[in-house]
């Protein structure tokens, strides 16, 4: 079982969430080709090592969140929330909690 | 001695202990031939309890294991082996065990393949042994032993599974005979009963988690705990101490027990967490552990209402690992025989159980333990012979006859071992030499460190030449290996080894260790030329030395293979006993080294783990969460018969009376499905998921989302629509309704709920960041009902008075807020089953009178109650798809829907719905299905093929069936190449193979019934002379558990959970470790701020709650009135207990800061309270906690049995739970059953 630093939540059982898949694929505006989608859609790659995943905290905040995963040895480098803006919020209150 | 099963030259060999007992008549040990007064504190030998072995009562002493009182009993018989029925008996003292294995408890409770050497005694334990008939001693599957030749590695692969000499395929034959087989191969019988005992699962959370209680155990836990860090020391014993418990050497200048009594005592004053009886039994990712507590297996007759084991998931900075070794034999000639046992097994019968296993002992070594087993023998007074292989040792112990280089050969005797012949270490090889008496034969083939658990993680072992075993290999985890798992065999270096563990943690400096190097004799097998021997690698699962050299010389050279091919080290003893020995031999056959061959992977369990145990709560009624729709009890009052639609209970159907009974469901649901569309039918439709969509954005974002246009949907009107998957495919359906300008009710399928909300928040939050839109769940806030048929007006307004139905202010499609008796309602006119219909949905507590108010209303009008059953009937004949068509292979032309793809805008999934593949004319598409003979009856799940062409995959199936009420037969909806356009009228086959059954079918429109959409718009009066009932003036409230809001005498509460049936005055307080109650609902509010607007949005709350500051992330704030604001997700918080007055300021934030809702009625609140109020949380959640991580004021959101619950801390020892009101009730029951059992 996986432990997830929820940025928001703290650390977690893997119970919590559901995975979301990659997180690298950059997905194309509605309007964009069907080959655009297409390889957005199903062209994936299948790292050995180091991947960037997105796991959704369904069973705690709710929050989606990108997390920094080995496939390898699944060690867990980081995570953060998949809306910058999320980010942006917590930074600002983790920093009052500092202070 | 009555016992049938007593070996009896062992009787014999006791006969002067028995004479000896007659001179002290009436002493503790008078019937236990093999027990001795020992003065240790593992046995008390003042009391003297019975237990059963093979229908014979028998004597043994409180801290007995079941093996060491059948050695005390003189029972050396105890098993027969698994493939070859050879008599066994006590191999070991420990989980390495690989002998007694026997079957434990009787009836319901019977437990095969018991290890009795870890299994506890105590009063009226009753024991069998295994895989013989008609007994142990005359054992007719026995015969195997003399066909042995013909039974090794490989025999079932060669013999069942090649081409037979007789023609037939070897599979065919194996078919045949695999019965047979499995019933002469024993493993034990298992009880058929149901499991009567209780288990759980919980959660614990620690710094460091220490395994194992042996030296290096108890110094890693003291030196951790003392410095302040919070341990939990494990012990899969029943007794602490590991090795000392055995031990007559000092520890560190201290006689080991008072040692070992000093440090246990430390451990208290420090606070460590003991756990005895607990295996760990796995180690995960992320310092996750599994551990097995055996609650009350030892306990004669335990608590009706206690729990028999209990599986834990430990989470932990630090693990040591103080696992110790387990003891190896060697390979010779018999080497399974009872009384052959390993020296370190003897020495513990010894020393910890007061046991002699033999008196006339021979005591065989290639290390130094066996020389402290001779001499503990010799000083208790055996006459001990000692043979070492190693040629140069010390002198012999006190007492003992020495041999240098020798080694034993075969053992000699029936039952039981009565001598052992002797064989010399030559230039040239072992030489037969000597033969001599003996009644045990103490083996010590060396030591092999307990590596499993660091195995689980991934880490191989690494061979160590000096010590002859596989030791820990290196891992970058915050895992600490010490004692004797490291191979120290020394105490004070295991000691040691155990403080540098807690030293490392610490960051302090370590301490030399300092261990005498001890030569190891590798020996593995002892043989000599032309004999032929049987000599075990693996008893457990009878492999041979024979059967690892025939491995190699059929090619199987790797370790994997190894196992595979001879079963090497698949018996519950997990290879302890022999893998060393079999990677030694197969190292030898191919002329290369132990650590070339490899070693096999380790993985959980370390032990075995009951299924039961791993599954704790979840079983039953409990397997799995109820979700209960608020008029659950009362359809069941109504007589509704019940189905699952995923983890919801809905009416399926309302059997009624009739002349013959009781009405079946083919007999209720035709009469369900006709007079809905003759008067009226109520369908409780609570399940289906409701989502707001709020936020000035929202109308942007459901245009995205839907196939069709939503950007001019007006408020106060709903729309029908579909979702695409962005490969194109469709996803779900359902209606949207705008309440307000910023306000939309979104409802989807009861099965695609989930994803549905999950995909919205994916899209929001990875996708489209710009957009200010706000998606909540409201699904457990309301209660609703489909009122459908010509009547359906009527009813409403009968109970509805302040929404005006006609059809100029209310027109089809239409949504309007209201009230019913006091209650808020919505109501949008909006059809399923294709007639005049409308939903109508009610704050959930209100949801049963609504029902009941809508029923009274309906009834006179001839109404009926509906059940899924007839939905499905009535949706199958207007060709409405469900989940059974949008099934994830079709798409939204596949469905028939195509028209509601809109072409001017761009959506998900409107790139790739296109693709050529998706648009092929030859997909399957929907078409209506009736059966060419009407009389006929098909089957959903059935092929549909052109008739005469039976082959191959056919041409589609057939997704839904239903008689139709209307039409007069069956129908059904199916996906078939082509659809209605090419088969329209014609007539092919449904192929149901799995039932037996082939129909002829019709194609026809999958609108099968009222295609023009006439009937709803029904013009039609209630009849002459109907009188409806007044509307109700208030509904009364009712909570998830079925609670009357409000309750007289008691406003806050409702009664103690572990005392449910008594009514108790002052809930709150008592003495209970732990009680549950029912919290008064309040209203509940939840807002929503965009990033930019954090501060706007708390400002509004905490003047509307009357708090000074906003929560931070997992905190709450209490205002005036104990109104409080918890912060829930980021940008999300809840505000409970708003009077209405002030609920103004959150209700009406501006869309440009955020949004709102209430969620009042979705949640039902428990307090929960006690000493151990924390514990019994976590025996569901996976939360820390531990006061510094979740102090008074926190809140977290996790999941309860795949629920999610929020919980906040109100005090230091009670906590509010808010359940989600549909999984309230199942999730109360088991939060009661845990606080009821923890007393």
């Amino acid at each position: 079982m996986l432990r997830i630093p929820c940025p928001y939540c703290g650390v977690r059982d893997q119970s919590e969430f559901d995975y979301g898949g990659d997180a690298t694929v950059n997905y194309p505006a509605l309007d964009a080709s069907e080959q655009e989608w297409f390889e957005a859609v199903y062209l994936r790659d299948d790292p050995k090592g180091p991947h960037t995943e997105l796991w959704r905290h369904a069973r705690g905040c709710r929050m989606w969140i990108i997390v920094e995963r080995n496939t390898v040895t699944h060690e867990i480098t980081g995570a953060r929330p998949a809306n910058p803006a999320h980010a942006e919020v917590l930074k600002r209150d983790f920093e009052l909690e500092t202070t | 001695m009555a016992n049938a099963t007593l070996d009896l030259d062992f009787d014999k060999a006791a006969a002067k202990s028995i004479s000896r007992r007659d001179n002290a008549a009436g002493s503790p040990t008078s019937k236990q031939p093999g027990r001795i007064a020992t003065k240790t504190a593992a046995i008390d030998q003042s009391q003297t309890i019975s237990f059963t072995w093979e229908g014979d009562k028998l004597a043994a002493h409180p801290g007995d294991t079941l093996a060491s009182a059948l050695l005390a009993n003189g029972v050396r018989l105890t098993s027969r082996s698994f493939k070859y029925h050879r008599p066994r008996g006590v191999m070991s003292a420990g989980v390495e065990e690989g002998g007694a294995i026997v079957t434990v408890g009787e009836g319901a409770r019977k437990t095969p393949n018991t290890n009795a050497a870890t299994c506890e005694m105590f009063d009226g334990l009753v024991a069998h042994g295994q895989n013989a008939w008609p007994s142990l001693r005359h054992d007719i599957g026995s015969v195997n032993n003399f066909a042995s030749p013909f039974f090794g590695a490989g025999f079932y692969y060669k013999t069942f599974f090649s081409v037979s000499p007789f023609g037939s395929k070897g599979t065919k034959q194996w078919m045949w005979y695999e019965t047979l087989i499995r019933k002469a191969a024993g493993m034990g019988r298992m009880s058929r009963e149901p499991d009567p005992d209780h288990y759980e699962t919980a959660h614990a959370f620690c710094d460091v988690l220490v395994v194992g209680s042996g030296p290096a155990g108890l110094e890693a836990a003291r030196v951790a705990a003392e410095a302040g860090l919070d341990v939990i020391l494990a012990e899969q014993d029943f007794a602490l101490g590991g090795g000392l418990l055995s031990e007559t050497r000092s520890i560190e200048g201290a006689a080991a027990a008072g040692w070992r009594s000093a440090k246990l005592a430390a451990l208290t004053a420090a606070g460590v967490r003991i756990m005895d009886r607990t295996t760990v039994f796995g180690l995960y990712d992320g310092g996750v552990a599994g551990l097995v507590q055996r609650v009350s297996d030892h306990i004669s007759a335990p608590d009706p209402d206690s729990i028999r084991q209990r599986v834990w998931t430990v989470r932990s900075e630090h693990t040591v690992l103080a696992t110790g070794a387990v003891e190896r034999t060697i390979a010779f000639g018999d080497n399974d025989r009872p009384g052959v046992m390993t020296a370190g097994a003897a020495r513990t019968y010894l020393n910890r159980f007061g046991v002699m296993a033999g008196r006339k002992v021979v005591v065989a070594t290639t290390n130094d333990s066996g020389r402290v087993a001779a001499a503990d023998f010799a000083a208790a007074g055996a006459e001990v012979t000692l043979l070492d292989a190693r040629e140069s040792v010390g002198a012999a112990p006190d007492g003992v006859a020495q041999r240098l280089g020798f080694a034993p050969l075969r053992s000699l005797g029936g039952f039981g071992v009565k001598g052992v012949e002797i064989a010399r270490d030559t230039a040239t090889g072992w030489r037969r030499e000597d033969e001599l008496d003996c009644d045990l034969l103490a083996v010590s083939g060396g030591w092999s460190p307990v590596v499993n658990l660091l195995s689980h993680r991934g880490v191989k072992p690494v061979w160590s030449d000096e010590h002859a075993a596989f030791l820990p290999g290196e891992t970058a985890e915050p895992i600490h290996c010490a004692g004797a798992a490291t191979g120290l065999m020394d105490l004070d270096a295991s000691a040691a080894s155990g403080r540098n563990a807690a030293a490392t943690i610490l960051g302090r400096p370590t301490e030399p260790l300092e261990e005498a190097p001890t030569h190891v004799e590798e020996v593995y097998e002892v043989r000599v030329p032309d004999r032929k021997l049987k000599s075990f690698v693996d008893p457990q699962h009878d492999v041979t030395t024979k059967d690892i050299r025939q491995a190699h010389q059929e090619g199987y050279v790797s370790v994997e293979h190894l196992k595979r091919y001879t079963t090497l080290g698949m018996a519950n003893d997990q290879g302890r006993n022999g893998n060393v020995i079999g990677l030694a031999l197969m190292a030898e056959a191919r002329g290369i080294d132990i650590p070339d061959v490899g070693t096999t992977t380790f993985r959980p369990p370390f032990t075995p783990v009951s299924i039961g145990a791993l599954a704790g709560q979840a079983r039953g009624a409990h397997f799995r969460p109820l979700r209960r729709s608020p008029m659950d009890a009362w359809n069941l009052g109504e007589g509704a018969t019940m189905t699952d639609a995923g983890l919801w209970r809905r009416p399926w159907f309302y059997p009624q009376k009739t002349e013959d009974g009781v009405e079946d469901i083919d007999a209720a649901y035709i009469r369900e499905a006709t007079v809905v569309r003759e008067t009226v039918g109520l369908c409780d439709v609570t399940s289906l998921g409701k989502i707001a969509v709020q936020g000035p954005d929202a109308a942007e974002f459901l245009n995205r989302v839907y196939t069709n246009g939503f950007a001019k949907l007006a408020v106060g009107r709903a729309r029908y629509g579909v979702m695409l998957r962005e490969d194109g495919l469709a996803m779900d359906d359902g209606t949207v309704w705008r309440m307000a300008e910023h306000d939309y009710f979104m409802t989807t399928t009861t099965a695609g709920a989930g994803q549905v909300m999950s995909w919205l928040e994916l899209l929001l939050e990875t996708r489209w960041q710009d957009l200010r839109v706000a998606v909540t769940s409201v699904s457990e806030r309301w209660a609703g009902m489909a009122v459908a048929g010509p009547h359906a007006r009527n009813v409403l307004k009968s109970v509805v008075t302040d929404i005006d139905f006609e059809d100029e202010s209310f027109p089809f499609m239409g949504v309007r807020e209201g009230t019913l008796g006091g209650a808020l309602c919505r109501v949008a006119r909006i059809s399923f089953s294709g007639e005049f219909a409308y939903e109508i949905y009610v704050e959930s507590d209100h949801g049963a009178a609504m029902a009941a108010a809508l029923w009274d209303a309906a009834k006179p009008l001839g109404g009926v109650l509906y059940g899924t059953e007839a939905l499905g009937a009535l949706r199958i004949e207007k060709g409405h798809v469900t989940h059974s068509e949008i099934d994830g292979r079709t798409t939204i032309e596949d469905i028939g829907l195509g028209k509601m793809a809109s072409t001017k805008k761009s959506y998900v999934g409107s790139a790739l719905k296109d693709r050529a593949t998706l648009r092929d004319v030859n997909r399957p598409q929907l078409v209506g299905l009736k059966p060419t003979d009407t009389d006929d009856v098909f089957k959903a799940g059935a092929i549909l093929r052109r008739e005469g062409n039976m082959r191959g995959h056919g041409l589609g199936w057939v997704s839904s069936v239903t008689h139709s009420p209307a039409l007069g037969h069956w129908i059904g909806l199916g996906l078939l190449e082509g659809g209605v356009e090419r088969w329209e009228g014609r007539t092919i086959v449904a192929d149901d193979p799995a039932r037996g059954k082939l129909t002829k079918v019709t194609v026809i429109s999958p609108h099968m019934f009222d295609l023009e959409g006439a009937r709803l718009k029904p013009e039609m009066d209630p009849p002459t002379g109907v009188e409806l009932p007044a509307a109700p003036l208030a509904l009364p409230q009712r909570s998830a558990l079925g609670t009357l809001w409000p309750v007289q005498d008691m406003p806050a509460v409702r009664g103690r959970a572990e005392l449910d049936d008594v009514e108790d005055p002052n809930p709150q307080t008592g003495d209970a470790a732990a009680w549950v109650v029912e919290c008064a609902p309040k209203p509940l509010w939840q807002a929503t701020a965009w990033p930019d607007r954090k501060s706007v949005v708390e400002d509004a709350l905490l003047e509307a709650a009357g708090a000074d500051a906003a929560p931070k992330p997992g905190r709450l704030a209490i205002g005036e009135d104990d109104i409080k604001i918890l912060r829930v997700a980021p940008l999300v918080w809840w505000v409970e207990g708003l009077a209405e007055d002030d609920q103004y300021a959150v209700s009406q934030l501006s869309a440009e800061d955020g949004s709102s809702l209430e969620l009042s009625h979705g949640f039902t609140k428990l307090l929960i309270g006690g000493s151990r109020a924390a514990e019994l949380l976590n025996r569901f959640l996976p939360l820390d906690l531990r006061d510094e991580r979740f102090p008074v004021g926190s809140v977290a959101t996790s999941g309860m049995h795949h629920a999610p619950v929020t919980l906040a801390r109100e005090t230091a020892t009670s906590y509010a739970l808010w359940l989600p009101r549909s999984y309230a009730k199942s999730l109360w029951e088991m939060l009661v059953d845990a606080a009821r059992r923890m007393g």
